[in-house]
């Protein structure tokens, strides 16, 4: 049974057009790749609700959400900046995934602390994101994404600024977190190899459309489509 | 697309709609109280008076040589502050040039007659050596005097963010071609600068053009009146409504076409605040003629500013200072005087940040970049209608509805709003802006939105600059005499116009007295709502 069903969605801006259908089952990780303008981050923002598809539609279970509101569907996204507020604490940021006017009840707190626990930001809390390292940040945002108790977690590269060994270090925590708590993961990277390490299926991207989708290992060891194949060649190895 | 998707999207228009309704209101009513007493026969005769066109001429003519001197004068000294990036108490100098737009413009007449008048500090100083200025304060003179004294540091604060233009690898450049000073000047400098000088031309003329106490209290006569004090002669002496009608119609139309001709160069100027320029590596710093120039015109300049200042504190010292402040009507008017500020700031607050929401919400849900100019530009309208226009158009309603005295505070407060608005608005609106760029998805995806977003994201956003622009807007409402005197039928409706009737009956003692305290209290308002909303 499909977790996500995105069918025949549609999404113009000017002349350029994305045309895509994806299923992926609940707690599966697919990781998108493609090369810039190929329209990964499109499509997550057309999942999250920031852009509104002009034909298609997109159930998450049994429900269809692309005609709610970000707020209202069940899904959270990490951004590749910008997914602190900078003037709050880590604490804040954190708990603002619990009720969008910080009025917590005990409840939330015990929730917060277990999030900050599995994020490993313990001793941080009363910290602003500019006091902290890049990936502490991000750590911070993977918190938040878990206190917001949603299935489906969008990651539009949210680690490229990261040194290669962080990196690494945030997608096993991504991978963990994603099986402690069910949770149905896409990620969208240039680097094709470095998250195959966490993903079960790569969909790769091109001109807005879909070209290639399959298992992880497969496509990196024996791509079909030659455009694939050349794309792959020019990504480094992970 | 479902109910809430929908209901989201109207939502946004609201908070600028609304605001910009009634902004439209206001200067549609103001303007057909206008017109409806403008019939053809007053037009006819106002525009057969030779009084009229001597008007107008002598309005475009002390605004120009006042742009000019000003603009002429400010160049050189923003020149020196900007090749002097780091000498002693240069920051609290360039803070202390924003003092002039902060004084009550009437206290500030004051310092300049305490200085440059008969009996002034200058000729007391003068008298040993025998000579006595020679000039006559009273006329184009001091209103040439008193509009540099505003418009000099306001220019030269304008533009310093000039030379922030300027990258480092330039003056490098410069230095590897042995560039002289004036070379600099012509090849790096005037470029930036030359961005720049339009729109600060077009802000320094228009200020010129619409004063009102400067020409009022210096003019001295009829051979030298602006179009806004013609206005309130004809309504407060003469009281002749149609006239007032048709001089603030051509006053409106001068006014709006100016700056409709000249609005594509207001948008050249940066919020940035001089402070930053780094000019250390230009080539012509170590030269001991220029340091001497540019501290000797940073001198000079900061000499002509704050030597009023200082004699209307000494002055102010020196008088009844007991029998002035133990006077039960100087506090009724600060009162009143504090009333309309707060009002006016809270309702312009609430203007501007409606119409940067919605400015926001266009711009980034929406994608509609001119509609969200266009709402931004509607803000600023009010710089084209200047507020003696809108008071007059009030005043006769006013009139009209026999209510002149029951409702004067509220007309004034809401006059001074639309004055303070687009100053207000041009602060708050590019961060609320910037700030929704930033953060517009993940507001979106945490449900922050209305209140909470208000509460949690935007208010610490623009908290700062909402909290300057709302003090300076405080500050020159609670100085502002324009407006107050035309509705004024008690001689000391606010303390700004008890200054005015006090100077006007020579009782210079009580005056100065009463100006230092004015100041003082506008001085005590802009830190309080500055350090009360930053916190």
């Amino acid at each position: 049974m499909n977790f996500l069903k995105i069918d025949g969605v549609r999404f113009c801006q000017g002349e350029w057009q994305l045309e895509v259908d994806l299923e992926a089952k609940r707690g599966e990780c697919i990781a998108l790749i493609g090369p810039s303008g190929a329209g990964k981050s499109t499509l997550l923002s057309l999942i999250a609700g920031f852009e509104q598809p002009d034909q298609g539609t997109i159930f998450v279970g049994e429900e269809r959400i692309d005609t709610r509101v970000p707020a209202r569907r069940p899904v959270t996204m990490m951004f590749q900046e910008n997914n602190l507020f900078n003037h709050l604490t880590l604490y804040q940021n954190i708990a603002l995934g619990c009720h969008p006017g910080l009025k917590l009840t005990d409840e939330d707190r015990e929730l917060i602390e277990r999030a900050m626990a599995a994020t490993r930001l313990g001793a941080l809390q009363s910290r602003k994101p500019a006091d902290v390292s890049g990936g502490e940040r991000q750590r911070t945002a993977l918190a938040r994404c878990l206190c917001q108790r949603r299935p489906l977690l969008l990651l539009d590269e949210p680690f490229t600024g990261l040194d290669p060994q962080l990196r690494v270090e945030m997608h096993a925590l991504v991978d963990e977190l994603r099986q402690t708590h069910a949770l149905t993961v896409i990620i969208v990277s240039h680097l094709p190899h470095e998250v195959a390490r966490i993903a079960d299926s790569l969909a790769f991207m091109l001109g807005g459309r879909i070209l290639e989708t399959g298992p992880t290992g497969a496509m990196l060891s024996h791509p079909e489509n030659p455009e694939l194949s050349q794309y792959l060649r020019f990504t480094p190895a992970g | 697309m479902n109910l809430s998707l929908s209901a989201r999207w109207q939502l946004g228009l609201w908070p600028g709609a609304i605001p910009l309704f009634l902004l439209t209101t206001v200067i549609a009513g103001s303007l057909t109280a206008l017109g409806a007493l403008s019939n053809t026969a007053s037009i006819i005769a106002t525009l057969r008076d030779p009084y009229f066109f001597q008007v107008v001429r002598f309005t475009l003519w002390q605004a120009t040589l006042s742009t000019l001197i000003s603009i002429i004068l400010a160049v050189p000294v923003a020149r020196a502050y900007a090749r002097r990036p780091a000498f002693a108490g240069r920051n609290i100098l360039i803070t202390l040039m924003g003092l002039p737009v902060v004084m009550p413009v009437i206290v500030a007449v004051f310092g300049i007659v305490a200085v440059y008048g008969r009996s002034g500090l200058l000729n007391s100083l003068l008298q040993p050596t025998g000579i006595s200025m020679s000039f006559e304060l009273y006329g184009l003179t001091g209103i040439l005097l008193a509009h540099t004294f505003f418009n000099l540091p306001l220019a030269v604060r304008l533009l310093l963010p000039a030379w922030d233009q300027i990258t480092s690898e330039n003056w490098r450049t410069a230095s590897t071609l042995g560039m002289s000073s004036p070379q600099l000047f012509r090849f790096i400098e005037w470029p930036a600068l030359s961005a720049f000088l339009p729109g600060v031309i077009v802000i320094v003329f228009l200020l010129c053009f619409t004063s009102f106490t400067v020409v009022l209290t210096l003019g001295g006569g009829p051979a030298a009146t602006t179009i806004e004090v013609a206005i309130y002669q004809a309504l407060r002496f003469e009281f002749d409504p149609a006239q007032a009608a048709v001089l603030a119609l051509a006053q409106l139309l001068l006014c709006a076409g100016t700056a409709l001709l000249l609005i594509r160069w207001m948008r050249v100027l940066t919020q940035t605040s001089g402070r930053k320029s780094d000019s250390r590596a230009r080539p012509d710093t170590g030269d001991r003629a220029g340091k001497l120039f540019d501290f000797g015109v940073i001198g000079l300049c900061g000499l002509f500013v704050f030597t009023p200042v200082a004699a209307l504190v000494v002055s102010g010292l020196q008088g009844p200072v007991a029998a002035v402040l133990l006077d039960t009507d100087l506090w009724q008017a600060a009162a009143r005087s504090l009333g309309i500020a707060l009002m006016a700031t809270s309702l312009a607050g609430i203007i501007a940040l409606g119409i940067a929401s919605t400015a926001r919400f266009l711009i980034l849900e929406r994608r509609q970049k001119s509609a969200k100019e266009g709402l931004l530009l509607a803000g600023s309208l009010t710089l084209a209608f200047p507020p003696m226009v809108i008071g007059t158009g009030f005043f006769l309603i006013s009139l009209h509805l026999e209510a002149v005295d029951t409702i004067t505070l509220l007309m004034i407060a809401v006059v001074n709003a639309l004055m303070v608005l687009p100053y207000i608005l041009r602060s708050i609106a590019p961060v609320l802006i910037d700030s929704g760029q930033q953060y517009q998805k993940l507001c979106a995806q945490l449900g922050l939105s209305g209140w909470h977003r208000f509460c949690q994201v935007d208010w610490p956003m623009i908290r700062k600059p909402a909290a300057f622009s709302l003090a300076l807007g405080g500050a020159l409402s609670f100085g502002d005499m324009g407006v107050a005197a035309l509705f004024d039928t008690t001689g000391h409706i606010t303390l700004p116009v008890m200054l005015y009737q006090r100077m006007s009956a020579y009782r210079f003692d009580e005056a100065a007295v009463t100006a230092l305290a004015l100041v003082l209290m506008c001085v005590a308002l802009f830190w309080i709502l500055d350090r009360g909303l930053s916190r």
